[in-house]
């Protein structure tokens, strides 16, 4: 009996546990939304300064890397095109296929996995470390709504900063694909840009994008609320990193796959 | 309000860590213009009820009023107005790491008020020069010493000039000078300002001379409130213990102890 009861007890465990992350997730973002709306008159106002920081941070920091990945995947797709393509002679529509699957999944599934690996922990090791420190308890004495201060402006920061990386991400790869595959096309590369944007339709890019908003959902969320519940000091602080890192990506392509089966059915 | 009522009340407080009661019905009154200590070993509780009396916590049963609000029951509006007219000064400081000395002072001023950047400035710095922390606005919280973090926590505590003042383990992990500064530095706050000052504290010799009246908490419970002569005269024999850094004796129940050892890990 007890051989049973013991994995059945931790499995019962681990779904309460599951269950009220997700809740718990789900309050900080209503609460981050009411402090948005409502803040002003509550005297809780979510300061557009802090947005704009980190906007600064989530989204303008990260363009380097987000260019560097995004061309390499363009490249890596022409590439990859190319070749299977040819061995049914179809060589030409290489630009149909890497600019439908560069808009539809890779720009938006490789700028979240950066921004989850960059921002996502990076939001789990401030809080994680505040709350520590006694920190996220000063802000609520001063009368600072640590949901409005630390969670909102991140909140709204994310949710237009990944989309808007999306997009560069989607030119910078698109741009990389040019440039391998008009040679092998003969073509121009500013011929092959051309094509490309005569094949797509904004409902491509719309789903790469609406995408990109749930995933700076999920981010963020999975962030700050592993941030907050981090109990066991500096150690505990590291393992919520991590962990951060790992959910965020393992929902992401979850999320990614889900959204992809309904919107292409 | 009238000025007679007491700022804080406290009544019948219990509060549990999981399955652990750690305050067991605890009443407890501070009236306007005192200085009060809490006082108890390790594990007496006094970490959990400073946290309830700040609303950091709900309590699981009793009520906590602090400017006649039951901060328990009370609307956000009314936690936040009560939380604009009381200081906190925490234990390891907790300044916020990534605003520097005079922006975290200056934090509850720009969060709070609508007033310009300038006298923000001027009335952070001022609060610095209280604390004795002139000219320190520009360091990072991680530049400065241990003493020096808990007077610049102070400042920030005080910078709204509240009128009812929390200071957690004022003199822990500092040398005896220093502490014995930050203990004229309360006494001063008291008497410049008139606040009203809730310390807590396992250190015998600043309770004693900060604390107009003493409480004496011991497993979640309170032995005695009263002057610091009734505290020393007091013959109850856990305070004694307390007083004299006795060890306590421990009374091992065999059952008890027994079952400990051989109780299987659920």
């Amino acid at each position: 009996m007890s051989a049973l009861e013991r994995p059945l007890q931790g499995l019962g465990r681990a779904t309460i546990g599951a269950i009220s992350g997700v809740g718990y997730a789900a309050m900080l973002l209503v609460e981050s939304l009411y402090y948005c709306v409502a803040g002003r008159r509550l005297g809780q106002r979510v300061r557009l300064a802090a947005i704009v920081r980190q906007m600064r941070e989530i989204g303008v920091d990260a363009l380097p890397i987000v260019a560097l990945l995004g061309f390499t995947v363009g490249l890596m797709l022409g590439i990859q095109f190319i070749a299977s393509l040819a061995e049914f002679g179809a060589q030409s529509q290489v630009v149909v296929a890497v600019a439908k699957s560069v808009t539809r999944e890779f720009g938006a599934l490789i700028t979240a996995i950066l921004v989850a690996g960059r921002s996502g922990s990076a939001l789990a090791a401030r809080i994680g470390s505040m709350s520590v420190s006694q920190e996220v308890d000063a802000l609520a004495v001063i009368g600072i709504e640590p949901v409005r201060y630390l969670v909102a402006p991140a909140l709204i920061a994310m949710l237009v900063m990944l989309p808007v990386l999306t997009i560069f991400a989607n030119a910078v790869a698109i741009i990389g694909a040019a440039l391998y595959s008009a040679p092998a096309l003969n073509v121009t590369p500013s011929a092959y840009l051309l094509q490309t944007l005569s094949l797509l339709t904004p409902g491509d890019v719309w789903q790469g994008l609406s995408k990109s908003v749930v995933f700076a959902l999920l981010i963020t969320l999975i962030g700050v609320s592993t941030g907050f519940s981090v109990t066991g000091g500096a150690e505990g602080v590291g393992r919520a990193t991590t962990r951060a890192v790992v959910l965020s990506i393992c929902w992401i392509i979850v999320v990614d796959m889900v959204f992809s089966f309904f919107i292409n059915r | 309000m009238n000025a007679t009522a007491p700022l804080i009340e406290v009544d019948k407080l219990d509060a549990w860590y999981g399955q652990r009661q750690v305050l067991h019905a605890v009443d407890f009154t501070v009236t306007s213009g005192e200085i009060r200590v809490i006082m108890g070993g390790s594990g007496s509780g006094k970490s959990t009820l400073l946290r309830h009396l700040l609303g950091l916590q709900r309590p699981a049963a009793g009520s906590v009023r602090l400017f006649g609000v039951d901060m328990g029951k009370a609307s956000e509006r009314e936690r936040l107005d009560v939380r604009k007219r009381i200081g906190v000064s925490f234990q390891g400081g907790a300044l916020l790491t990534s605003l520097s000395v005079g922006e975290n002072v200056a934090l509850p001023l720009r969060e709070h008020t609508d007033l310009d950047e300038s006298t923000i400035r001027i009335m952070s710095r001022l609060k610095l020069e209280v604390v004795n922390l002139g000219g320190f606005q520009d360091l990072m919280p991680s530049q400065l010493s241990g003493g020096m973090v808990k007077r610049a926590a102070l400042a920030r505590a005080i910078v709204m000039d509240p009128r009812l003042l929390f200071f957690d383990e004022p003199s822990a992990g500092l040398d005896p000078v220093v502490s014995a500064e930050l203990d004229e530095l309360i006494l001063r706050l008291r008497d410049a300002l008139r606040m009203t000052i809730v310390v807590v504290t396992h250190e015998l010799e600043s309770a004693f001379k900060i604390a107009d009246t003493i409480t004496v908490l011991d497993q979640g419970r309170v032995l005695l409130t009263g002057s610091v002569a009734q505290v020393r005269a007091a013959d109850n024999e856990r305070i004694q213990d307390l007083l004299n850094r006795r060890p306590r004796e421990m009374q091992v129940d065999a059952e008890a102890y027994l079952r400990r050892l051989t109780q299987e890990q659920t």
